[in-house]
């Protein structure tokens, strides 16, 4: 099973419940950081990194002799990663996607494939759990390519096969967030009980509702707002997995960093019934499944 | 002399310069022997997501203009009109294009050593 931990917003909790599943799942997982251009769930894990590779997208390159001007490859581009001025033909690396398309359709084979770094694909354990992460490089703008290259990485073997894996997704609603969940058996939203909260958590409802997953949402410091988000939950049929209380030893073992559900025996159990909670999410028909037999 | 393209808001010397070079509405091409012109449409760059500058570049440097009258010119598309050869003159707007051009054959438009468009996404 591929369980995606993902929230409308950064700060809700995320990265706590994400490591909290991994430390407490019942069978070792691959805990696995897709939020590459903030990834922060090896500051909780603590991995021992044992392998660092580097993932590139393929960018043109093109041989200026042969080379005819003859406009293919620009037309093509979507991107507009390749202009022709005149007679000057010029390539924007940062602006390229990788498609390929360019160096399928030139005529005169002048383009050959060369490749831009994207990023790092780090990958360790952390006791009993395989750990991957993503992290983005500096300065790079485009982390949908990355995040396959690591998804890549979790289907080549390395010893993850049969294993469930949890995916700490980036925040938001954007491209990203939405290609971190694409894969995973089980969504599960982290809010708060805030009209902020509120805000977010129908915001990425709407956006993973076309996947078709089942979704639930664990509400974290259940105890700080308003009713609102549980009414929000009852009337649209999204379940709610767990609440994790407002409580200092809580917020105590988050700030040294800790695991909350290793660091706080209360926690444990919660945690322990969430996993129950998800077991039994996975293989319900979803809200969206239902509304499309309709 | 050599051709003067100018970014424009409309399709004669009377139109106001487009402060937008990439999605500026169209480029007025100008023989400043003759001061005759014709218009070429940028409405393909306009409507793009990205690369709007980059697209227009293309289309300026097609038409065989050595020289560029407009408002805000993008890094990219500076690179670009730069390799390719192009004369910048940035800031001119609040004129029409007419003016525009005068101005330029008066020496009084400086040319462009860096790009100066603020806050570009791409
Ligand atoms: S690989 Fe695709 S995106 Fe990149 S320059 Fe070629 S056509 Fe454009
Ligand atoms: S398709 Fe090939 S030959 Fe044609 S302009 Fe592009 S690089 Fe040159």
């Amino acid at each position: 099973m591929i369980v995606a931990v993902a929230s409308g917003k950064g700060g809700t909790g995320k990265t706590t419940v994400s490591a909290s599943l991994a430390s407490v799942w019942p069978s070792p997982v691959v805990a696995v950081d897709l939020d590459v251009e903030e990834p922060n769930l090896h500051l909780f894990m603590n991995p021992d990194i044992s392998a660092q590779d580097p993932s590139y997208i393929e960018i043109p390159e093109i041989d200026d002799e042969k080379c005819t001007r003859c406009r293919a490859c620009t037309d093509i581009c979507q991107f507009k990663a390749i202009g022709i001025f005149g007679e000057v033909v010029m390539t924007f690396p940062e602006m390229c996607h990788g498609c390929g398309a360019c160096w399928t359709i030139c005529p005169e084979k002048a383009i050959t494939p060369g490749k831009r770094e994207l990023g790092q694909i780090l990958s360790g354990r952390s006791g009993p759990s395989a750990f991957v992460m993503g992290r983005l490089r500096v300065g790079e703008a485009m982390s949908p390519p990355l995040m396959r290259d690591v998804k890549r990485h979790l289907n080549s073997g390395n010893g993850y096969a049969d294993r469930d894996i949890i995916i700490d997704a980036p925040p938001g609603v954007s491209c990203p967030a939405i290609n971190a969940v694409m894969d995973a058996d089980v969504i599960v939203l982290v809010t708060e009980p805030t009209p902020f909260g509120l805000y977010d958590l129908a915001l990425a409802q709407q956006a993973f509702a076309p996947l078709g997953k089942p979704m639930g949402v664990v509400i974290n410091r259940a105890d700080i707002g308003t009713r609102d988000v549980y009414d929000h939950c009852q009337k649209t049929g999204l379940t709610i997995l767990a609440e994790i209380p407002y409580q200092r030893d809580i917020a105590e073992a988050y700030a040294k960093g800790q695991i909350i559900a290793a660091a706080v025996p209360s926690m444990r159990a919660l945690f322990e019934t969430l996993v129950g909670q998800i077991k039994t999410l996975h293989g319900q028909p979803s809200m969206a499944r239902e509304v499309k037999h309709a | 002399m050599e051709k003067i393209a100018v970014s424009s808001e409309g399709p004669d010397m009377d139109a106001r310069v487009d402060p937008r070079f990439g999605r500026a509405a169209g480029f007025i091409i100008i023989d400043p022997d003759t001061m005759a012109f014709e218009y070429v449409d940028n409405g393909s760059s306009q409507v793009m997501a990205q690369g709007a500058g980059i697209q227009a570049a293309e289309i300026v440097a097609a038409t065989g203009a050595r020289v560029l009258l407009t408002g805000f010119v993008g890094p990219k598309a500076f690179q670009a009109l730069n390799a390719a050869g192009i004369t910048i003159g940035q800031n001119v707007d609040n004129l029409t294009v007419r003016e525009a051009v005068q101005r330029f054959q008066a020496g009084d438009v400086p040319v462009a050593d860096a790009p100066n468009s603020r806050g570009h996404r791409s």
